[in-house]
């Protein structure tokens, strides 16, 4: 396969105009670091009925059972990182999504009224209609 | 035959334009064609014309190639007065004011590239504005901004190649 030829193209190009693509490229970059940078959680917030029932910083292992209409629900902490370790919920969604890491981001074990979310991450939305 | 009652004085300039438009009216539709994964990146072939026609006539020329071509183009598209069309005008209205300012820029060191990618990061910046001000109020907007910075980078320097190798081959001479 010819590979397309580039060469020729490079004459049109002057000195200035390697400066702006430069610039053009260096401001994508940042527009890329500076809106894209997901915020980095340090506590997860656990909730029961609604209510917040515990606020786990992120920096250490820890461990909690909450109780819920059904029975218990164990969170486990760890360093940058915390999850739905165990659910009575007949579908497990919670417990199969595993260690959450993001900034808002939200494991929710409806049946049995717990849900476990990272802070961080703004007002972000998790649907978006027109 | 009645005579018009209104004669036009129809002038060179005025020929030169309206042919250079309709070479950026029939860039525009041939790039409707094109499927884009993204809605709202586009090549914006139709700057190719822009670019040229602010090499050789001026500022003037190219302003009303650019916003003709956008009337045109959303007439011809259906999209006159939709959404799309302000976002395109004020696409068009930024990057002539881009083009504007960057023409000052010694041409000796800068060529179209850089008056490309000027239009280009200001079509963009243009359309989101007005998108944010207006059609979606919420900063969840800029969150595709580094796509469309992406995109405005590869074919702002993508046209800008094509229009100086148009303009150093000649091949535009037509157009006068």
């Amino acid at each position: 396969m010819a590979r397309p030829a580039l060469k020729p193209w490079l004459r049109y190009l002057r000195a200035g105009d390697l400066l702006t693509l430069a610039l053009a490229a260096a401001g994508c970059a940042a527009s890329f670091a500076l809106l894209w940078r997901g915020e980095i959680p340090d506590r997860a917030i656990v909730r029961a009925g609604g209510r917040i029932v515990a606020e786990l910083p992120l920096d250490r292992r820890a461990e909690l059972t909450v109780d819920g209409p059904l029975g218990h629900t164990r969170i486990e902490v760890e360093p940058g990182r915390a999850r739905v370790a165990e659910d009575p919920g007949p579908r497990q969604y919670c417990v199969r999504q595993g260690w959450i890491s993001r900034g808002g981001a939200v494991a929710i074990c409806a049946p049995n009224q717990v849900s476990l979310s990272l802070n961080g991450g703004g007002d972000s939305h998790d649907s978006l209609s027109y | 035959m009645t005579r018009s009652v209104t004669e036009l004085a129809v002038s060179r300039d005025d020929y030169r334009i309206s042919r250079l438009a309709a070479a950026a009216i029939a860039l525009t539709v041939a790039e409707a064609a094109i499927p884009m994964p993204l809605p709202g990146v586009k090549p914006g072939l139709a700057n190719i014309v822009t670019l040229v026609v602010l090499w050789r006539f001026g500022w003037r020329d190219a302003a009303w190639v650019s916003l003709l071509r956008v009337l045109a183009g959303s007439l011809l598209l259906g999209q006159f007065l939709a959404p799309g069309f302000f976002l395109s005008a004020a696409g068009s209205v930024a990057s002539l004011l881009a083009l504007g300012l960057g023409q000052r820029l010694p041409r000796r060191w800068f060529g179209p590239v850089s008056h490309s990618l000027l239009a280009a990061f200001a079509h963009i910046s243009g359309q989101l504005t007005v998108a944010r001000l207006w059609l979606v109020p919420h900063d969840g907007v800029f969150y595709l901004a580094p796509v469309f910075f992406t995109a405005a980078l590869v074919f702002g320097l993508s046209n800008g190649l094509i229009a100086a190798r148009l303009l150093a081959s000649g091949a535009d001479a037509g157009a006068d």
